[in-house]
């Protein structure tokens, strides 16, 4: 009996049962759309992320106490515990280090708005302490006046430049310009603005504004700053070079133990993407995990559905075996059956599955995506557990004594 | 060389503690393109034998042998020579046995030309030449304008001879009917008995199991069963003509 034969009976059988065997793949359907509806929206997001990331700039590094995302409980004091990024590290990591890279000390700061006149910006708006390197690895360019400069920094000058969220709220008529805000009570006089950049994720850049660095710490230093240092790298072929040197030279300045690992975290936009495909790879996971789960209980409902569908067939089985079917025909016939079942429901589910993820590329307005390699996986799970829950069924079939079966009412 | 052998063949099943003896020790030789009617009060073993010819069981003793082929020696110690395997018994069935049943034990929603092809299917052969022989068998039994009907579409006498097709489609050995007869009424069951009488003409070897006198008259000879033996064998004023 060849496949073509076995194929067609197998799909006559499901036909004649139309309701019941939709019902038993069913089952199936939800786990792969389950599955592949993750893996579409994860994959999505990821392609998202890494065009946004690149807005950061790949040339620059960034070194800060903490890492850019947390994983797992219980790791937080060990981060905790870590010393301060501090000016002083900054100043001597500056002097020290010669290669082909600036370095950028920075600290933020968050929750008092800029006032101007009778105006006053959300409690919000982000306000960065910066020095005069912050030009060549902030990503951002100057609209109209002038940088903070190494005079601003040591003489720690109350001047400020302008986002231009801030601009539109503060003073959208004036040329911002040599006009005075406040912060806290404390002036500043504004020394520039800056070109708008947009949002990245849904957020803002551009409702921040810059001081000097010295300036931000007298303002609003706490024994928790730590800064965070910024590398721009000149030379894309030394960008391992200088990261290392970078490290080095910390390790030192820290006095770190040989043994030690690094008191400081290096971030960087492949380890900020290494990041992101740690923690969407425990969610995959976790989506394998339950969408096995919810497959294992589709099986068991085919091989229910199976059971009763020898029990009903006995003597059409116990006519083939007359007709001289043999073990493995009428095996083959009903392994057939629930796996041209599964098949169906997985097909199914991958479709349903792969538009459901791309709903979330629509609605982030990025290109969609069809994950060839989940949809393979989803096949042959799915074929693993058609032939697994199947299997028992069928055996059953085959083994039933021709004789009984051809009684059987 | 007979075509059919059995040699003190027995059967017994263990039903609970109770060894129920279906057969004591059967000797019956059948030539080919003989016409033999079993008859028998139920109970006398005449079933456990058509069982047992037709490949479906296999004796406890005895010897079997159809058409030169060993299907059961317990004389024979190795087992693939002495006893077939149920892969093997499936191969005999679809080769040499062809099935007529009292229930008519057609698939019920496929079409009769279909259920035809079924014993080919098995056999292996190729669907174009599958479809011609099939048209063939129910050409024979005069349903070839049927043949696309499903079997709830056709009467009684339609369906068995649906059956007898599908029974001769595979040019068998032996054509085994197991109460034809039995679930029709007495005019088709002329017309089936007449489609069997035609069958033996062209040089089929026919068994058949009824426990109606008339029926069993259309054979050339006669075998009575009673309590798992044989108690007459003889023939019929058909056989002695």
């Amino acid at each position: 009996m060849n496949l073509h034969e076995v194929l067609t009976s197998s799909l006559d059988s499901i036909r004649q049962n139309k309701l019941r065997s939709f019902l038993t793949l069913l089952g199936v359907v939800i786990g792969m759309f389950s599955i592949i509806g993750v893996m579409t929206a994860i994959n999505v997001l990821q392609k998202s992320v890494e065009s946004n990331l690149n807005v950061l700039g790949t040339n620059t590094f960034f070194i800060q106490k903490y890492p850019a995302v947390q994983m797992g409980g219980g790791t937080h004091w060990k981060y905790r515990n870590r010393k301060n990024l501090t000016y002083a590290d900054y100043l001597q990591l500056k002097d020290r280090f010669s290669g082909p890279a600036t370095i950028t000390a920075e600290n933020w700061h968050s929750g008092d708005p800029i006032k101007f006149e009778d105006k006053r910006t959300k409690n919000s708006v982000g306000i960065r302490g910066v020095t005069p390197e912050w030009e060549f690895s902030s990503g951002y360019f100057l609209q109209s006046g002038r940088m903070i400069t190494r005079n601003d920094l040591e003489q720690m000058r109350n001047v400020i430049i302008l986002g231009q969220d801030v601009v539109d709220v503060l003073m959208p008529q004036y040329n911002p310009v040599g006009q005075t805000v406040t912060i806290r009570g404390v002036k500043f006089k504004v020394i520039g603005t800056l070109e708008r950049k947009g949002s990245i994720f849904g957020q803002s850049e551009d409702h921040v504004v810059i001081i000097p660095l010295t300036t931000h710490l007298k303002m609003f230093a706490s024994r928790w700053t730590s800064l965070g240092y910024a590398i721009a790298v000149m030379d894309m072929e030394r960008f391992e070079e200088v990261q290392e040197e970078i490290v080095f030279h910390l390790r030192l300045i820290r006095s770190v133990p040989l043994t030690e690992e690094n008191d400081f975290e290096v971030v960087s936009n492949t380890s900020l993407i290494d990041t992101f495909n740690q923690v969407t790879g425990a969610i995959k996971m976790a989506a394998l995990l339950i969408s096995s789960i919810a497959l294992i209980a589709a099986g068991i409902g085919i091989m229910n559905i199976m059971l009763v569908s020898v029990t009903e067939r006995t003597r059409e089985i116990g006519i083939r075996k007359s007709m001289g079917a043999r073990k493995r025909d009428i095996m083959n016939q009903f392994l057939l059956e629930s796996l041209v079942l599964t098949e169906m429901g997985a097909l199914i589910g991958i479709v349903l599955g792969i538009l459901a993820g791309n709903l979330v590329a629509v609605s982030m307005d990025v290109s969609g995506v069809f994950p060839v390699q989940w949809a393979i996986i989803g096949v042959v799970m799915c074929s693993v557990i058609g032939v697994v829950f199947g299997t028992y069924p069928a055996v059953k079939a085959a083994k039933l004594d021709p004789i009984e079966a051809l009684r059987y009412e | 060389m007979a075509l059919l052998e059995l040699k003190q063949v027995t059967k017994v099943y263990q039903v609970g503690t109770v060894a129920v003896h279906a057969l004591r020790g059967i000797d019956l030789m059948v030539e080919k393109n003989e016409y033999v009617s079993v008859m028998g009060p139920s109970g006398s073993g005449k079933s456990t034998l058509m069982n047992v010819i037709g490949c479906l069981d296999t004796p406890t003793s005895g010897t079997y042998i159809l058409d030169g082929k060993t299907v059961h020696d317990d004389r024979i110690e190795q087992s693939s020579v002495g006893k077939l395997s149920d892969d093997d018994l499936a191969f005999v069935r679809n080769q040499k046995i062809g099935f007529v049943f009292q229930t008519f034990n057609l698939l019920p929603r496929i079409t009769a030309l279909h259920n035809v092809e079924l014993p080919l299917i098995y056999a292996g052969i190729h669907k174009k030449d599958r479809l011609d022989m099939a048209k063939e068998a129910l050409r024979k039994v005069n349903l070839e304008d049927r043949m696309h009907h499903q079997p709830n579409e056709l009467s009684g006498g339609q369906r068995q001879r649906v059956a007898i097709a599908r029974a001769l489609v595979n040019n068998p050995s032996i054509i085994l009917a197991d109460e034809p007869t039995g679930n029709l009424d007495s005019k088709t069951s002329r017309e089936i008995m007449q489609l069997m009488d035609h069958l033996h003409d062209e040089g089929n070897t026919i068994i058949l199991v009824t426990h109606e006198t008339d029926i069993a008259q259309h054979a050339h000879r006669v075998v009575h069963f009673l309590d798992g033996l044989i108690a007459s064998d003889e023939f019929t004023p058909k056989g002695k003509g």
